[in-house]
């Protein structure tokens, strides 16, 4: 169900209107975090929704991460659909205990008895120089906890219906947002409400020598290492896993079937990085296809570097992806 | 100055109905029956590690019996008191205790979440909830409960200063049995009374002789209808003690001494409460004698029910992680039906 007319918007507006659809068809939704109401958000995600719904819809909490979680967690096992903002993924720690104890936990510790409908977001990731602590990409820290989805959007209106899915989702989900992104990358976004499956990947660039996997802030460096690599007559597949959790392995296997080479692109330290678990499910179930060892591209095993001067080093750009490529294709 | 503690028992008062107390007392007996029995299950091996409660039954029953139908429990794991007070059946909390998947899921219309775990994470979700029963106009309270080491948690803060900014609805009471495990209160914090610091909120804070079931109950109703009435919520401070080990796997001598124990035997909460009916022409050894068959009576045929439950399949465990299963869980589920691991399937 797809509206016809389209804008052009950015991430943020395109997460704004989500949120302004989800707020106006459904009474138990309710959004609310740290500076969400009066300022909008500190990213403006929220902007003006206070003001359209009120403060009993939208509001702001008191400054405590866990006290947010525990919050919806219990707001969720009461009927309603919260929908919290945690202000950077860095400031999910204080909360990690309410959500590996709790939310992702209580379906399965009450036999299905109490489900907690409850999305979670978060902007996350570094390329605009934030302070410490402002950049870190936990989602291999949310995926390995049973019972939580995990959605990262690469794009503005994939961002649109994937977040309303979310929302109207049975499942506590996190929707990560690349901050790089926020402003930074706009799309055509389809009016009105519409819904995109959580659980699918999804090719954004076909290409038959190797095959780039990544998600989220990942996808446009993946893109542009993919444009300098068809210069040189290389045609490389770039795929947007979009989902984490539940992962789709089918597409991923069936990606590197097709091409026999794969780099796992992820902007979090690479030790136990989502793309370790990428490369060993393409082991488990591809090996036969692959022609060169799966490589990872990933930031290094240190806290993600504050403020500008040595940034770049640690996020992965186009070149590293394209040193990574050359080593599969040479391999 | 110290906060003055609520007491009614010993000074030959009587301040409530005869039918409320007689409740009181029998839904008490009732549930130290239970943690006696369940004790020697344990010892037979036919329970896992179990936390009992015996000698905080006044705060607990005397919190839960406060409670209108439509409220909520949201317990910590030494609340079978609770649960079984607010109409948990016995044998539910049987397969609990042996971490049974059946005694996972609560009957449909029992007013209680499954009890926590990890200490303090409750108080935040209990927040929550209430707020949902206000939004939801069904202005449903919640009562919850944590122990006095608990209260050094953050999300103990988290909780009550949610609470306050909200208004909520919500009863936090504090069961100050004087011990976190063997860490007793005074190298626990260094305030006297818990309930001091309700202030800190900005919310009131009472405290009440916990073993006194006249002075929890009053107070409890008190502050629950406070509560309802959309005025907030309230620490409800219980000064207590818990007769036996910490939990079944505790040697509780290490860190507490025999006079102690016996000094506060001599306050037992179900003693008081019955010679205070007895003193008005209540409660004797006859009424005592068929209350105790009748508990006899029900806990077998509950042990029965409990005993019937199927054993759970390997399955189970994929199950009912999400809404609808994943393709891994799918896969896993598969597997362990056919008795194999997941890795045979490739
Ligand atoms: C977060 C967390 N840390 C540690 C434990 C282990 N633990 C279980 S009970 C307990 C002491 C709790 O004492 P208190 O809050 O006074 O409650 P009581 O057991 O006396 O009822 C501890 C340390 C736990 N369950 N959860």
């Amino acid at each position: 169900m797809v509206a016809e007319k389209a804008r052009v918007l950015n991430l943020v507006q395109a997460i704004n209107e989500a949120l302004d659809l989800a707020l106006a068809r459904d009474e138990r939704v309710l959004v609310f975090g740290e500076d969400v109401g009066r300022l909008g958000g500190v990213f403006r995600v929220t902007e003006g929704l206070q003001a359209k719904y009120g403060e009993g819809r939208v509001f702001d909490t008191p400054l405590a991460e866990s006290g947010i979680l525990g919050l919806a967690i219990g707001l969720a096992m009461g009927g309603m659909r919260p929908v919290a903002e945690i202000q950077f993924a860095g400031f999910l720690y204080p909360a990690l205990d309410q959500i590996l104890s709790h939310l992702g936990r209580w379906r399965h510790r009450s036999r299905g008895w109490v489900g907690l409908p409850v999305v979670v977001r978060a902007p996350y990731g570094g390329g605009v120089h934030t302070p410490e602590q402002h950049a870190d990409s936990p989602e291999a820290l949310l995926a390995h906890t049973p019972g939580i989805k995990v959605v990262i959007p690469s794009s503005p209106e994939r961002a649109k219906g994937l977040l309303l899915a979310a929302i109207e989702d049975e499942d506590p989900v996190f929707f990560l947002e690349a901050i790089k992104l926020y402003r930074g990358v706009r799309a055509e976004v389809p009016e009105g409400y519409y819904t995109l499956p959580l659980g699918r990947a999804r090719v954004v660039r076909e290409g038959k020598h190797a095959t780039l996997i990544g998600y989220g802030g990942m996808v446009e460096v993946m893109l542009e290492a993919a444009t300098v690599a068809a210069k040189e007559g290389v045609q490389v597949m770039v795929v947007d896993l979009e989902t984490l959790v539940p992962l789709d392995e089918d597409t991923l296997l069936e990606v590197v079937r097709e091409t026999g080479r794969a780099v796992v692109v992820y902007e979090a330290m690479r030790t136990g990085g989502f793309g370790a678990e990428i490369a060993a499910r393409i082991a488990e179930g591809a090996i036969d296809h692959l022609q060169a060892p799966v490589v990872r591209v990933a930031g290094y095993d240190a806290p993600y570097p504050p403020f500008s001067a040595i940034e770049h080093h640690y996020r992965p750009n186009a070149r590293r992806v394209l040193a990574a490529l050359r080593r599969v294709l040479t391999y | 100055m110290k906060p003055k503690v609520i007491r009614y028992l010993d000074k030959g008062e009587f301040p409530i109905g005869e039918g409320e107390a007689l409740a009181l007392y029998r839904a008490m007996r009732r549930a130290r029956f239970f943690d006696e029995k369940a004790l020697l299950l344990q010892r037979q091996g036919r329970l896992g590690v179990y936390a009992p409660f015996m000698g905080q039954e006044a705060a607990q029953v005397g919190v839960a019996l406060a409670l209108g139908e439509k409220d909520f429990v949201v317990p910590s794991y030494r609340e079978s008191a609770m649960l079984l007070a607010r109409g948990l059946p016995i044998h539910t909390l049987i397969l609990y205790w042996r971490a049974h998947p059946a005694g996972w899921r609560f009957p449909e219309g029992v007013r209680a979440v499954n009890p926590y775990i990890p200490i303090a994470t409750q108080i935040p979700q209990a927040v929550g909830l209430a707020l949902a029963g206000r939004y939801r106009g069904e202005g449903w309270v919640v009562a919850t409960s944590i122990g006095d080491g608990g209260t050094s948690e953050g999300d103990f803060h988290e909780g009550l200063n949610f609470a306050a900014v909200f208004d909520a609805p919500v009863v936090f009471l504090v069961q100050n049995n004087g011990y976190a495990i063997s860490v007793p209160r005074h190298r626990q914090m260094r305030v006297d009374y818990i309930a001091r610091r309700a202030e800190g909120y900005g919310i009131p804070g009472v405290v009440v002789d916990g073993n006194d079931a006249f002075a929890v109950y009053l107070e409890a109703k008190k502050v629950v209808e406070r509560a309802r009435r959309g005025e907030g919520p309230t620490l409800l401070e219980a000064l207590t003690y818990r007769l036996a080990p910490h939990t079944t796997s505790d040697d509780p001598s290490r860190y507490r001494t025999r006079e102690e124990e016996e000094a506060w035997r001599a306050k037992d909460p179900i003693l008081r409460l019955r010679k205070a009916l007895e003193e008005r022409g209540l409660w004797g050894v006859e009424a005592e004698e068929a209350l105790l068959g009748e508990l006899e009576e029900e806990f077998a045929r509950e042990v029965a029910l409990a005993d019937q439950a199927p054993e759970p399949t390997p399955e189970m465990m994929v199950e009912h992680v999400y809404a609808q299963m994943g393709p891994d869980q799918r896969r896993a589920w598969e597997a362990l039906r056919q008795g194999k691991h997941v890795e045979e399937l490739w």
